[in-house]
């Protein structure tokens, strides 16, 4: 009678969200792969009949996921991101070179992206290691120990390289946090990219005096904390290296692709026809929605092909243009509503191991959301990277799949637990 | 509980700031639904055919040939072999890179011609390898055909539009064509139709996937209608033959309808020169030429004095005021003195009744009848009441009829004179001399004419007009109404007797033909140019006016020939030859005239005032 436990635990919330963004997914993808007439919705030799086949191919993935045993996948969770990570190392002997980028595999017709499955396998062993009653992030030796593990990954996909895929794993921080980690980590993420992003737009020389500025009210107004000039003044010249340097690491480091992405979002001269083309044409579909869309299988830009990659990555550009913003907000919403129940089932469970594994898919998925559309609409440079349940592909579905379903099992399990 | 509280907090405003920016994409900002029809909605346009345009005996004489525009789109541009492309078309490599510039600037994704209207052999040529060169096709369009080589005038020309037209009238497109000057001008949304538009849309290789919403927006093109004019071609063919070097004009209407036959300027030019990519080369040539300006067209923009055939009029005033009657004589001592030291000449010599003053044109006849009516009344009242009389002739103001309005001419009224003489004192002796048709009265051929077609319909006129049918429509109702005179229909029987008796006893009585009853009036018109800032008098212009047959008017007209002298060097054997060739057809019975009249050159005269030199007028 296990079945009926798990049927009768599981968080059908969850899974109602989950059933409809997968289909408002599917017929997205439907619309903007320019169905021809009279042709099968499960003509394999089309995305959309593809992504059906994969759609029914997450039923019995669902399947054995709620039947096994909730223990294997804390007891297990070494072996898992062992796997994991030699999926990711096999990639350089086995792997299929796209673009410079190695990190598929070829299976036939089919191709399996390694790194979507080692989200769920880094999330395991670190929910596993930091949940150990060992672990306190507040000491350092705790804060090395997790993000080595965060980090090895990272390191190998930085080797493929996918830079996109490995910022998704850098959002894990966030999880970290909430389990402990000082905040100054946080904080010093995000004054780095302001200031990256800053140094780009704004003269070094005006941005330092500006860092200057605000140090001193800092320091004069805050007496509430011990304040020691000796810091203040490391942190201030490690902020004006930073600002320096950008302009270094901007024209050495970073890839041409990977400037012009930058160009693209801060607006530097550029040619709609080249590299301004994908996020232009993207602008174009969604702005060009209106209310309430131009209608299902009506969007001019989707039809004409317009938007590159459209059924992938730059999916909800479909959703923009034929639904509107009517649409977009619902389906925004829908993740919304997905992800906060996702981190209330995470607070509600038992073991600190649910939770953090619970947090860890909440992230990822929130992550994936936010890239994906920041990209489209310039508020954030173009990484590639999946909606989750929504984009085309089998591996990403199924990859966000297993990532979702196996907190529905260790949350309809919680009953089990004391 | 800030750990627990971030990460929610984030997703609700990573949402709202995602939500904040789609609202400012999506509902604020329009300038994307633009770009989106840009990028994907393509607007096919089918022209119909022109209507063809006919003369009143249904004889065709502007039809369409086919014309080829080289079209090119910069952004589809591929690998051209720009040697090949060139040669085949004869143009210099520099012209194709300044043309592709220019369509660049234009725009780098629309359509912009390459070069237009190819003639048949070279549209063969280049059809034949339009493959080898992507980003060009051929737009099919049609020219004008024009079946006769004169009448430019009357026809207009077609041009393609510009910025000015495109922002006044949406319906016109860029590369668009329109009707301009003459019959294609005012018939223009007649003669062209209704273009179809047909909205596609495309993909971003910008092939054609399919029409746009199942083609709800989609219009069908409506065939422009065929017109026929009240033209007589043969008689406008023979106007223009005899003005051939002369410059002036001459109107002919049908009394009874106020038809116009025939609507010569000289110099003209072959309408067949603008069509074709000569065109606008030719255009400039035609509209540079300051000193015979071809492009102007006398009958309805030249304004004169018209001189003696004015006498008609004054003469008809004085019958209606009753202020003189047949038998009225006024004592004509070669002249008329209107005041101490001011004297009107005349050639005349006697005692002089109506009849006489008319067909001897006695200018002392007219200079009293004026005075008389004027004086009636006293001078404002009388000039205002004199005024009105020409006014219902359709005089002072612009005629309503179907071309290109030209000319107002100037009738005075008492304001006018009261802004001259702002402290009064002005009497009809002052402006005696509007009484022959100098002074401030100005009037243009085609009104001219039309006095003569009141005349002869004895008191009433309809307002000339070029329109005699459009196919599937009715002809404004303004061409016929009747337009009635202030003269009573029994003061023009003693007018039209003086009339007839100018061609057999009077000034005209050298220009005479056997079996048609002419009524007609001499003048001439006193003209000036200013050379070196001086204001120098030049040889008279030669006027004329008639109707004929004078019992039975089938044809009114006026002519004039510039700088021609006497009315009766020009003028007069001039409206007889138009006038046989109308109501005889082919026979003209004055071969004598029509020889000396296609012969005539009038060059030298007109060279005059070019040349620098001191020179002689009205020789």
């Amino acid at each position: 009678m296990k079945n009926q436990s798990v049927i009768s635990n599981i968080d059908w919330i969850t899974i109602l969200i989950y059933m409809c963004l997968v289909v408002m997914g599917w017929m997205n993808i439907y619309s903007a792969s320019l169905p021809v007439e009279e042709t099968s919705f499960f003509d394999i030799s089309q995305t959309y009949g593809r992504q059906i086949l994969f759609i029914i191919l997450t039923i019995p993935l669902i399947f054995i996921l709620l039947s096994v045993d909730a223990k294997i996948f804390e007891k297990y969770a070494v072996i898992f991101y062992g796997l994991g990570i030699l999926s990711l190392m096999g990639l350089f002997v086995l792997g299929k070179t796209i673009k410079g980028q190695t990190n598929w595999y070829q299976f036939g017709g089919f191709g399996m992206q390694p790194s979507e499955f080692v989200k769920t396998t880094t999330a395991l062993f670190l929910a596993k290691v930091v949940s150990d009653s060992q672990m306190n992030l507040s000491n350092f030796r705790s804060q090395i120990i997790a993000l080595a593990i965060l980090g090895f990954p990272i390191l190998l996909i930085m080797m493929q390289p996918d830079a996109g895929s490995a910022l998704i794993f850098i959002a894990i921080v966030f999880v970290l946090f909430r389990e402990g980690l000082p905040g100054w980590y946080l904080w010093t993420g995000f004054i780095s990219i302001a200031l990256f992003i800053l140094s780009l737009i704004v003269e070094p020389v005006f941005l330092t005096i500006f860092t200057l500025i605000v140090m001193l009210i800092h320091y004069f107004f805050n007496r509430s904390i011990k304040r020691n000039p000796v810091v203040y003044a490391v942190i201030f010249v490690a902020i004006t290296g930073f600002i320096f340097s950008v302009d270094y690491v901007y024209e050495n480091v970073l890839e041409p692709h990977q400037k012009d992405r930058i160009n693209v979002l801060i607006g530097e001269d550029i040619d709609m026809q080249k590299e301004g083309y994908n996020l232009n044409q993207s602008m174009i579909a969604i702005g060009s929605g209106g209310w309430l869309g131009k209608g299902y299988l009506e969007g001019t830009q989707t039809k004409g092909g317009f938007v590159p990659e459209q059924h992938t990555d730059y999916i909800f550009t479909t959703v923009g243009e034929e639904w509107g913003f009517a649409g977009s907000a619902t389906v925004i919403t829908l993740f919304v509503i997905l992800f906060l129940r996702i981190i209330y089932l995470a607070e509600n469970q038992k073991t600190k191991f649910s939770r953090i594994y619970g947090y860890c898919v909440a992230t990822y998925l929130f992550i994936h959301f936010f890239v994906n559309i920041t990209m489209l609409i310039k508020l954030f440079p173009t990484i590639g990277v999946p909606l989750p349940f929504f984009s085309y592909g089998g591996s990403s579905l199924w990859a966000f799949t297993i990532l979702l379903f196996i907190f529905l099992k260790l949350d309809a399990n919680k009953v089990n637990e004391w | 509980m800030i750990r627990k509280l971030f990460l929610p907090a984030l997703i609700v405003i990573a949402a709202l700031v995602i939500l904040g920016k789609l609202f400012y994409l999506q509902i604020l900002d329009d300038s994307y639904i633009k770009k989106s029809e840009n990028n994907a909605i393509k607007i096919v346009y089918d022209y119909p055919e022109r209507g063809y345009i006919y003369d009143r005996n249904n004889k065709l004489l502007v039809a369409n040939q086919p014309s080829y525009d080289i079209m090119v789109v910069p952004r589809d541009l591929k690998n051209i072999d720009t040697l090949e492309f060139c040669k085949l078309l004869a143009i210099s490599k520099e012209d194709y890179i300044k043309k592709i510039e220019k369509a660049k600037v234009y725009s780098p994704r629309l359509p912009s011609v390459f070069l237009p209207q190819l003639n048949k052999a070279e549209y063969a040529a280049f059809q034949e390898k339009i493959r080898k060169f992507e980003g060009f096709y051929i737009q099919k369009r049609s020219l004008r055909d024009y079946q006769v080589n004169v009448g430019a005038n009357v026809f207009g020309y077609i041009t393609q539009v510009n910025e000015n037209i495109i922002t006044k009238n949406p319906y016109y497109k860029s590369g668009d064509l329109i009707g301009m000057q003459g019959v294609e001008q005012t018939y223009e949304e007649i003669l062209r139709g209704i273009k179809g538009v047909k909205y596609r849309q495309r993909d971003r290789f910008n092939k054609d996937i399919g029409s746009y919403k199942e083609g709800i927006y989609d219009t069908i093109a409506v065939q422009g209608s065929d017109i026929t004019l009240t033209l007589d071609i043969e008689l406008q063919k023979y106007g223009e033959e005899l003005m051939k070097n002369k410059r002036g004009g001459i109107v002919a209407l049908e009394p009874a309808t106020g038809e116009i036959l025939a609507l010569v300027t000289a110099p003209s030019y072959d309408p067949a020169m603008l069509v074709g990519r000569e065109r606008s080369k030719n255009y400039t040539k035609l509209y540079y030429d300051t000193i015979a300006k071809p492009l102007y067209d006398r009958g309805l923009l030249a304004e004169y004095p018209p001189g003696s055939p004015f006498k008609i009029l004054t003469g008809l005033i004085g019958l209606q005021e009753g202020v003189i009657n047949q038998n009225s004589t006024f004592y004509c001592g070669h002249g008329f003195y209107y005041g101490r030291g001011a004297f009107m000449k005349c050639h005349d010599n006697g005692p002089i009744q109506l009849h006489r003053a008319i067909y001897k044109s006695c200018n002392t006849y007219f200079a009293n009848t004026f005075k008389l009516i004027i004086d009636k009344y006293g001078p404002k009242k009388g000039v205002n009441t004199w005024s009105d009389h020409l006014k219902s002739f359709g005089l002072g103001n612009f005629m309503g009829y179907d071309l290109p309005p030209g000319r107002k001419g100037h009738i005075p009224n008492s304001e006018y004179y009261d802004r001259w003489y702002p402290n009064g004192g002005w009497r009809s002796t002052t402006i005696i001399s509007n009484s022959i048709g100098q002074g401030e009265v100005l009037m243009t051929p085609i009104q001219l004419a039309n006095m003569m077609a009141a005349v002869a319909n004895r008191g009433h006129y309809y307002t000339p007009h070029m329109i005699k049918k459009i196919k599937d429509h009715t002809i404004d109702t303004k061409f016929t109404t009747k337009h009635q005179t202030t003269i009573d229909k029994q003061h023009f029987e003693p007018m039209i007797a003086g009339l007839k008796d100018v061609y057999n006893i009077g000034t005209a009585a050298g220009a005479k033909t056997p079996g048609i009853e002419i009524a007609g009036k001499t003048g001439t018109a006193e003209n000036f140019m200013k050379i070196g800032g001086k204001r120098v008098q030049l040889t008279d212009h030669s006027v004329f006016v008639a109707f004929a047959p004078a019992d039975n008017p089938k044809i009114a007209l006026a002519v004039f020939v510039e700088n021609g002298y006497w009315g009766t060097r020009y003028g007069a054997p001039i409206a007889t030859l138009m006038i046989e060739k109308y109501i005889r057809k082919d026979t003209i019975y004055r071969q004598d005239l029509e020889n000396r009249i296609l012969n005539a050159t009038l060059e030298q005269e007109y060279a005059k005032p070019y040349s620098g030199q001191p020179f002689t007028i009205n020789r």
